[in-house]
């Protein structure tokens, strides 16, 4: 999909190579999301979400990059996070989006409860290629 | 002109009018680091550094990186390294060598055309050996950055005794993987050593739990009941539970408490003791 950037604004992109990666992709997305005047609890899970997709993309994806930043359509505005990497790729979407479902030694509700604390999601993979997940929260 | 010529030429240009060289070197530098190193220690370190460059120079060409110039770059090191512990900045650090080049200016005004091209040569070696010098800054001043952040972690989770058998752990700021683990294992060593049976595990600080913190909590829960004791979940607040709900994260029959206090309280019941509120206490 194509993220509605909102215009003059350039996203910000963070690299995801290691731990520490994580915790500044999740404080930049924080950034946006206070920008964007989210409620506490919209910025919480926006957050959160940020942060199991980074986790991911480190994990499996062998490493990416994160780009966020504020969006606008139809004269909403919103924060949006995209996450992509060049690593093996999801080949079963619908499993990997089983609450529950893990293949490391995870809690297997990473992808799936990022995908309830969005109003947003779109995961975009391809078996070999690499994996592309965007987020959005609108503001309210 | 023969390479032979050229290394002895700088040699030379550094040995003649040495001592009004140094000196203006050395007093120029203390001037810039504004007292705050004694002028007897700069006067050391440049002067061993004058000495290490005209043998390096005697020794071998003018490559900047090459072997001859590794007892130079050396005592850079050092220079750099103590400047970064001190706290100057990368210029205070590199205006060590930067202002051996201004040294050399006044003889450059009424010298020869070749005065000027040996000038210019030295003046290389010196940006590289600057340029060295803030690679070695920066490089030290992470170390240093490092080795904060990791005492910080340790300083940031302490395990406080609330009561006899009763400990808490409360949490602040951003957990990521490494810090929840040195969080969790001190939580474990505090029961053994306090023989406590009841923990209490505070997140009011924290900003967000996800997944991966939610199962570092869950197995830290599970090892504490396999000691024997009791851990109880204290601080969640609002925009916290919400999230953990919604990521679909399960406590089960976890006991979780919406205060520190509430925890206490409990804790404090199952270790047999009764809080009782005197008459005429006031409320
Ligand atoms: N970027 C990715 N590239 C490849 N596979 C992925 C990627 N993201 C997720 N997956 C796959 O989807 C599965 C489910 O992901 P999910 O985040 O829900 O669970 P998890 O990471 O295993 O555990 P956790 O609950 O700690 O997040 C993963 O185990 C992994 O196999
Ligand atoms: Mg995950």
């Amino acid at each position: 999909m194509n993220v509605p950037w909102a215009a003059g604004q350039v996203p910000r992109t963070q690299g995801i190579a290691q731990n520490d990666d994580v915790v500044r992709a999740r404080q930049q997305v924080r950034g946006h999301a206070q920008q964007c005047k989210l409620s506490l609890v919209d910025q919480t899970k926006f957050i959160t979400a940020a942060s199991e997709l980074a986790r991911n993309t480190l994990v499996y994806g062998g490493g990416g990059e994160m780009r966020s930043g504020l969006v606008e359509r139809d004269g909403r505005r919103g924060v949006a996070a995209v996450f992509e990497d060049s690593g093996p790729g999801i080949p079963d979407i619908e499993l990997a989006l089983t609450d529950g479902w893990t293949s490391g030694g995870g809690l297997g509700l990473g992808l799936s409860g990022a995908r309830r604390l969005v109003d947003e999601f779109f995961l975009d993979t391809e078996a070999g290629r690499g994996t592309t997940v965007s987020i959005v929260k609108w503001s309210r | 002109m023969a390479k032979q010529d050229s290394k002895s030429d700088l040699a030379g240009l550094l040995s003649a009018d040495r001592e009004r060289v140094v000196d203006q070197w050395i007093d120029s530098v203390v001037g810039s680091l504004k007292g705050r190193i004694s002028k007897a220690e700069v006067d050391r370190e440049l002067r061993e550094l004058y000495a290490a460059l005209v043998e390096a120079l005697v020794a071998g060409g003018e490559d900047a990186r090459g072997d001859h110039l590794s007892e130079t770059r050396a005592l850079l090191t050092e220079l750099s390294r103590n400047r970064a512990r001190q706290g100057f900045t990368p210029s205070e650090t590199a205006i060590s060598v930067l202002a051996l080049k201004r040294a050399f200016e006044p003889a450059l005004r009424d010298g020869s055309a070749e005065d000027t091209d040996r000038y210019l040569r030295l003046s290389r070696i010196l940006d590289d050996l600057a340029l060295f010098t803030i690679e070695t800054y920066t490089r030290t001043r992470e170390e240093i950055i490092s080795s904060q952040a990791t005492q910080l972690m340790e300083l940031s989770t302490p395990v406080v005794k609330l009561w006899d058998g009763v400990i808490a752990v409360p949490l602040v700021g951003t957990l990521d993987s490494a810090r929840t683990q040195v969080v969790m294992e001190k939580l474990l060593q505090a029961l053994v050593d306090t023989g406590s049976e009841q923990a209490i595990i505070d997140i009011t600080g924290v900003p967000a739990v996800d997944t991966q913190v939610a199962q570092h909590l869950l197995k830290t829960i599970v090892a504490a009941r396999l000691m024997g004791a009791e851990c109880t979940v204290s601080g969640i607040r609002p925009q916290i539970a919400q999230t953990i709900v919604a990521l679909g994260i399960e406590f089960g029959d976890i006991v979780t408490k919406a205060t520190l206090a509430d925890a206490l309280q409990l804790a404090l019941k199952k270790s047999g003791i009764d809080l009782v509120a005197h008459q005429g206490g006031g409320r």
